[in-house]
C-alpha cells in the first residue's frame, strides 16, 4: 500500500518538470482547441491565423525585452512609451527625406538609447527600484514623443520602412493562393525569439541573467558584474521595443501620439501568463511567447465571437490571477522549504 | 604541522572603517598549506568583515594582503578567485533556480566555439560536475538538479565544491554549520578534513566550539574588531576560547 503511493508520488514529482516546461503551452493548445470549435469556419482560417500574429507582432517585441527584464527580479514599464518615442523619432526622420536604411536603423538605435538610459539610472543613480527610474522614463519618453512630434501623427513611410510590419512573402510557389502568404512579421518574431532563446539560454550573459534573477548576492560574488548585466538587459529590453516601433510603423503607416499606451502592461501581462516570475530568475522565451499568443488569441476570438472588449478586459486580468495562482501551487509542490 | 608548511596566506595591519565605525583595526592574520584556522569572536567582532576584505569584496581601508608571500591589492571577488582565494558565504551565495553544475562554474562556465560566437558548453559543464563531486565524495542525485530542491547540507556541500572547483589553495568559511541539520554537520566536517588533506588551507570563521575543535588547527579570536588572542589548538581548551570570545583572557 505505501509503496503504491510512493510510486504515485514519484510519478507526480517527476511530471512536475515537464508541466512547468509544456504546462503553458497545453494552455495555449486548449485553447486554440475551444477557439476552432466555437468558431470552426473562421478561427483556424488561413487570413485570421496570419491576422493575429499581424497583430500580437509588435507586442511580441515588448513583451520578450520586460520578460529580460523580470528574469532579473527588475520591472520595465517604458515600453510603450520607448517604443512611441522610436516610432516619432522614425517618423520625423521619414519625413525629413532621410534614405530608407536610415530610417530603418533610427528606431532600433533610439530605442537602445533609451533602454541604455533605463539601465544607467537603475545602477550608477542606486534608484532603489527599477520600478521607480522606468515610471520616471515612461513620462519622460513618452513626452519627448509629443514635444518633438508637437503631439500630432506623422503619416506615410514607403514600402522599404513598411517591409517587417507589412510586407508579404508570397507562396504562390507553393501551389497556394495568392492570398494565402506569409507575413514578414511572423517571420521576425521566429527570428528574433529564436536569437534570444539562444542567448537567454547557451551564453555566459544569459546564464548570468538567470543567475541574477535567482540571488544576486551569489551572482556578485561569483565576480559577475551585475551592473553591467543589468545595463546590458535594460537597453536590449529597449532595442526589441525600437523593432516594435519598426513594426508598427509598418502596420500603422503612421506615428501617432497614443502608439503604445499602456502597452506596457500588456507586455507584463504576457510574461506572466507566460509563467514568468515576478521574483526573478524563472521563466522562458517559449513561455512568454505562449503568453503573448494567449492574449492575442483570446482578444482575437472573442472578437470574431463579438464580445464587448469590456469582457476581454475582465478574461485576461482573470487569467493573469489565474496564472499565478497555478505557478504558486507549484512552487508549494516542486521546491523545499 | 602546520608552521611548518608553506605560507600562504597573511594579512597585515588589517583596518576597515565603515563611515565613523571602526569595523576592524589592525588585524592579522596567516593560515599555511592544509592547515585549518578557525576564527571566533561574538556577534560584531568583525569576523564577517575580515573574511570579505579577504575575498575582495571590501576594500581595506589600511593594511595590506600577501599570498604566497607577495602583496596583492583585490579590485574584486574576481581578483581573489584569480589567486585561487575562495570564499564559501553564510548565505551560501547560490542561485536556487539554477542547477547543480550552473551554480559550481556560475561566472567561469566552460563554453565552446561555434564560428565567432561562444556557447556554454553544458556536456563538459555536467561532465566536470559530476568528477568533482564524485572526488568530494559529495551524493546528489544528478548534476541538473535545481540547487533549491536540495536539503541544506547538500547545499552546504555544493557550496564548498563551488569554491573548491578551480584549485583553491585557500578556502574560507562563514558559518559553515549554522543552517544545517546535525547529522549534516558531519559531513561538512569531513568534508573540511578532506580539502586540508589535499593541502588547501582552510578559514572556517564559527560560533560551534564543536566545529572548531573537530577540524581546526589553530583559532584566533576577535573582539570588538581587533585581535584579541591566539593559540594551537591543543594548547587551549573549550572554555579558555569560549572566555576570548566575550573579551576575558
Amino acid at each position: 500500500m505505501e509503496d503504491k503511493e510512493k510510486k504515485q508520488d514519484s510519478l507526480y514529482v517527476k511530471l512536475i518538470p515537464y508541466f512547468e516546461k509544456y504546462g503553458i503551452l497545453l494552455l495555449l493548445v486548449i485553447m486554440i482547441l475551444v477557439m476552432h470549435i466555437l468558431q470552426p469556419d473562421v478561427f483556424l482560417s488561413w487570413r485570421n491565423v496570419t491576422n493575429v500574429f499581424k497583430q500580437i507582432s509588435w507586442q511580441s517585441m515588448l513583451a520578450l525585452g520586460v520578460f529580460m527584464v523580470i528574469v532579473t527580479a527588475g520591472i520595465d514599464l517604458s515600453v510603450g512609451s520607448i517604443m512611441m518615442l522610436s516610432l516619432m523619432i522614425l517618423a520625423i526622420v521619414a519625413k525629413a527625406g532621410a534614405p530608407w536604411f536610415i530610417v530603418v536603423l533610427v528606431p532600433l538605435f533610439a530605442g537602445f538609447l533609451c533602454g541604455l538610459i533605463n539601465g544607467l539610472g537603475i545602477t550608477l543613480l542606486r534608484m532603489p527600484h527599477p520600478f521607480i527610474m522606468t515610471l520616471g522614463t515612461l513620462y519622460i519618453f513618452r513626452g519627448t514623443g509629443n514635444l518633438i512630434s508637437g503631439g500630432t501623427p506623422i503619416s506615410g513611410f514607403t514600402d522599404e520602412v513598411r517591409y517587417l510590419g507589412h510586407g508579404r512573402i508570397d507562396l504562390t510557389w507553393l501551389g497556394l493562393e495568392k492570398s494565402q502568404y506569409l507575413p514578414v512579421s511572423l517571420v521576425l518574431i521566429a527570428v528574433v525569439y529564436f536569437v534570444f532563446w539562444v542567448f537567454l539560454n547557451h551564453s555566459r550573459t544569459g546564464k548570468w541573467i538567470y543567475a541574477i534573477g535567482g540571488n544576486p548576492s551569489a551572482a556578485r560574488a561569483s565576480g559577475i558584474n551585475v551592473n553591467k548585466i543589468l545595463i546590458i538587459v535594460y537597453s536590449l529590453c529597449g532595442f526589441l521595443s525600437g523593432i516594435g516601433a519598426l513594426i508598427l510603423a509598418g502596420r500603422t503607416d503612421s506615428g501617432y501620439p497614443n502608439a503604445g499606451l499602456q502597452s506596457e502592461l500588456d507586455a507584463i501581462a504576457a510574461c506572466i501568463i507566460g509563467g514568468a516570475s515576478f521574483f526573478g530568475g524563472r521563466g522562458t522565451v517559449l513561455g512568454v511567447f505562449a503568453g503573448v499568443m494567449i492574449m492575442g488569441i483570446l482578444r482575437n476570438g472573442l472578437n470574431l465571437m463579438d464580445v464587448s472588449s469590456f469582457w476581454q478586459q475582465v478574461l485576461i486580468g482573470s487569467i493573469i490571477v489565474l496564472a499565478v495562482y497555478v505557478d504558486v501551487l507549484r512552487r508549494d509542490f516542486g521546491t523545499r522549504k | 604541522m602546520t608552521s611548518t608548511n608553506k605560507l600562504l596566506l597573511e594579512a597585515k595591519g588589517i583596518t576597515k572603517y565603515f563611515g565613523t565605525i571602526t569595523a576592524l583595526e589592525n588585524v592579522n592574520l596567516k593560515v599555511h598549506e592544509g592547515e585549518c584556522l578557525g576564527v571566533v569572536g561574538d556577534n560584531g567582532a568583525g569576523k564577517s568583515t575580515l573574511m570579505k576584505v579577504l575575498s575582495g569584496l571590501y576594500k581595506p581601508s589600511a593594511g595590506a594582503l600577501f599570498f604566497e608571500g607577495k602583496e596583492h591589492v583585490l579590485d574584486s571577488p574576481k581578483d581573489s578567485q584569480n589567486l585561487g582565494l575562495e570564499m564559501v558565504y553564510q548565505d551560501l551565495a547560490l542561485a536556487g533556480n539554477l542547477p547543480i553544475g550552473e551554480n559550481i562554474f556560475l561566472g567561469r562556465e566552460p563554453t565552446k566555439n561555434i564560428g565567432f560566437l561562444k556557447f556554454l558548453d553544458f556536456k563538459k559543464i555536467q561532465e566536470m560536475t559530476s568528477a568533482h563531486l564524485e572526488k568530494l565524495k559529495i551524493n546528489v542525485k544528478s548534476a541538473d538538479q535545481k540547487v533549491e530542491e536540495l536539503s541544506g547540507g547538500q547545499r552546504q556541500a555544493v557550496a564548498i565544491a563551488r569554491s573548491t572547483a578551480f584549485n583553491a589553495k585557500v578556502v574560507i568559511m562563514d558559518e559553515p554549520t549554522a543552517a544545517l541539520a546535525i547529522k549534516e554537520v558531519g559531513k561538512v566536517l569531513d568534508l573540511i578534513n578532506k580539502l586540508k588533506s589535499t593541502g588547501v588551507g582552510v578559514i572556517v570563521i564559527s560560533h560551534r566550539m564543536d566545529d572548531i575543535f573537530t577540524v581546526c588547527d589553530r583559532v584566533m579570536a576577535l573582539f570588538q574588531g581587533t585581535n584579541f588572542a591566539e593559540s594551537q589548538l591543543d594548547k587551549t581548551s573549550r572554555d579558555e576560547v569560549i572566555g576570548w570570545i566575550m573579551g576575558k583572557k
